[in-house]
């Protein structure tokens, strides 16, 4: 066991799956949601010359998704060295 | 120069430049085979499986289907982009951690069973073929265009290429050519993208010059809107798709690249766990700066398409005017003009007024001689198609060699070989898939496009969910993923073979369910999958402590070794 006590193991994971949970609701948001769902809605809004909801779908989401990993990477290394599991 | 003496001397350049990386850093062991060595940089793995996983589809055809389908060409886009964050966030790290070889490695060892190993490895196998046979048909297609040699020409030069580096170099040699590939293939992507968008916008960034105005003052987007309304196009911006159908192909894509076996495994390759975090967000940057040029790159040929054939007045070009561009391609077979009404002049809509019948996959490649781009820029993208072409199929050999010599041969059949020996069996299946898939290239069987949605629907029907099981269920056991994959894959395989194969005559949205189409039966497949997987679980008990201390294991970056077999 590299955790110092059974309870840092369950509270690492449960904050790596708190994550993880919270990053896949925007990753859905952004594309099932902007891109498909509420395309319509947000189509009547005019964003640098595209209906929003179409940009979503077509550039957005990509770039969300681009932000949503690198967050991921910064908050999970930074869960690491918390719990003292980083690698060396 | 003409074209061709340029497309000779771009594709011969970066050829020999392939071969030289591979000669560099050929394959000493199995490891080095297998996964690199393990020492791949962060960045240059993320290149690497950019240009893996950027294949002659998403280079050649992406493009040209988002300009036929519009909104509904996002499926696409958000489809292959939004898996990575899948991967990232919930199996790259893990796999890392648990240190093995390849996909079936995991299945078989986390389900504690040989069962699970081998249907795993035919699943790894049966999608890894579909794929390659498409690549080498690509690298055909570029050849006969190009380079004026015959398709089956193309596809022999291709295998040999493929053949060197892929067979010497295994892992190791594949990763760093694929480097430059990528960078071959985004240079040749980018390049006529910006012209093209400086031409129509006057915007140098196409992702910009995408949402900006044309000559004459209206937006690109409303003018496309307007001329395919004209023309009895749904609207570009619309689309006609039913939401369902398009929410549950673009889950489909997003969930099947997740569980694709040759995409998984390049998250093996790396050091450390937190590179192979850090390697998946690389890898969406350098497929993003493609997948974000593509529908730019879509609207701008439709609206120049149009309006080459039909005119700026909508009268119709006179067939004699007609641009260069279209004779070459006529040539090919790939787009074709009948007089249906004897005036002389072409004619492009969706209603009886069509005399054209262009084919979707020239859009790309003839998209420079369409917008009049200098002929270094049309050779350019010739040596960029083979480029993703090349890549892709290179790793998908990859993934079949190691399923057979690996899974199949150390793992099941014969545990005793030696590393060396392992690693001769690897080069030897290597070879024959090579032949394999350049036979498929040559003869391809009638439904090779059909079988991509079939690749991406049983990835998301059987591997995504098990993997996710195995990772964030510790207790799942063999009897529950196993049957949750037996029971996905046939679900999905019986819909899709029957819609695309049996009676293709019934695949209309009326026929399907909840009018979900046979490209997004996948998504229901895998509902299926953990639902199963959850009910056989409850009844048959947890998976062994010791299975359970290692899913535990695997949770944590702190000590994760080389990838090793044992």
């Amino acid at each position: 066991m590299s955790f110092e006590s059974k309870e840092h193991a369950v509270q690492y994971w449960r904050e790596n799956v708190r994550l993880l949970l919270t990053l896949l609701v925007i990753w859905f948001v952004v594309s099932f949601g902007a891109g498909i769902l509420l395309v319509d809605v947000l189509n009547e809004i005019k964003f640098f010359g595209f209906k929003l909801g179409f940009w979503f779908a077509q550039q957005g989401a990509i770039y969300a998704f681009i932000v949503l990993i690198f967050v991921y990477v910064k908050k999970m290394n930074t869960l690491d060295r918390k719990y003292n599991v980083q690698e060396d | 120069m003409d074209i061709q003496t340029l497309s000779y001397l771009f594709v011969g350049a970066t050829f020999a430049l392939y071969i030289g990386i591979a000669i560099w850093s050929r394959a000493g062991s199995t490891n080095d085979f297998y996964v690199a060595g393990g020492g791949v940089p962060a960045v240059a793995n993320g290149m690497a499986t950019a240009a893996d996983w950027m294949s002659a589809a998403s280079f050649i055809s992406m493009a040209g289907i988002i300009s036929f389908l519009g909104y509904d060409g996002s499926v696409y886009l958000m489809g292959w982009t939004g898996g990575y964050v899948l991967l990232a966030l919930c199996l790259a790290p893990y796999l890392r951690k648990f240190g093995k070889f390849t996909v079936p490695d995991f299945i078989g060892d986390r389900y504690y069973s040989q069962t699970a190993r081998v249907i795993a490895v035919i699943c790894a196998i049966f999608v890894s073929f579909t794929y390659v046979a498409g690549q080498m048909r690509g690298v055909g297609v570029v050849f006969s265009r190009f380079l004026e040699v015959g398709v089956n020409t193309g596809v022999v030069i291709g295998m040999i290429i493929v053949f060197f580096y892929a067979v010497l170099g295994g892992m190791k040699g594949i990763t760093y050519t694929q480097v430059a590939q990528y960078c071959v293939m985004i240079f040749a992507y980018i390049v006529p993208a910006i012209f093209i968008s400086l031409l129509m916008t006057g915007n140098i960034i196409p992702q910009l010059g995408f949402g900006g105005s044309v000559a004459d003052g209206t937006s690109l987007l409303a003018k496309l809107d307007g001329l395919s309304t004209e023309l009895g196009f749904a609207q570009y911006t619309e689309g006609s798709k039913p939401m369902i159908d398009i929410f549950a192909i673009t889950c489909a894509l997003m969930v099947g690249t997740a569980g694709l076996p040759h995409v998984i495994v390049r998250f093996f390759t790396v050091p450390k766990v937190s590179d192979a975090r850090r390697s998946a967000g690389w890898a969406l940057v350098f497929i993003a700066i493609l997948y974000t040029t593509a529908p730019a790159v879509a609207a701008f040929a439709r609206v120049n398409m149009i309006n080459t054939i039909n005119g700026e007045d909508a009268q119709g070009t006179l067939y004699e005017n007609a641009p260069s561009w279209i004779s070459n391609w006529e040539t090919t077979g790939l787009i074709s003009w009948e007089d249906k009404n004897n005036d002389g002049r072409m004619f492009y809509a969706a209603d009886e007024r069509n005399e054209m019948s262009i084919d979707r996959d020239i859009m790309v490649l003839a998209n420079p001689e369409i917008a009049e781009l200098p002929n270094w820029v049309v050779a350019l993208v010739a040596a960029g198609g083979m480029a993703a072409a090349l890549s892709t199929a290179a790793g998908l050999l990859l993934v079949i060699s190691t399923s057979i010599s690996h899974d199949l041969l150390k793992r099941n059949l014969m545990p005793d070989i030696t590393d060396k020996q392992e690693l001769m069996y690897a080069r030897l299946a290597a070879a024959v898939a090579v032949v394999v898939a350049g036979y498929l290239g040559i003869n391809p069987p009638g439904f090779v496009a059909q079988v991509v949605a079939f690749a991406f629907g049983l990835a998301a029907s059987s591997f995504f969910p098990a993997i996710i099981l195995g990772i964030f269920h510790k207790k799942m056991n063999k009897e529950g993923a196993l049957s949750g994959m037996v029971v996905g894959i046939t679900f999905t395989a019986a819909y899709i073979i029957y819609f695309k194969f049996i009676n293709p005559g019934a695949n209309v949205s009326d026929n399907w369910l909840f009018g979900i189409s046979p490209e997004g039966i996948g998504t229901v497949g895998m509902i299926l999958n953990f639902v199963v997987a959850f009910v056989v679980h409850k009844v048959t008990g947890d998976a062994p402590d010791e299975v359970q201390d290692v899913v535990e294991s695997i949770r944590f970056p702190k000590g994760s070794g080389a990838a090793s077999a044992h």
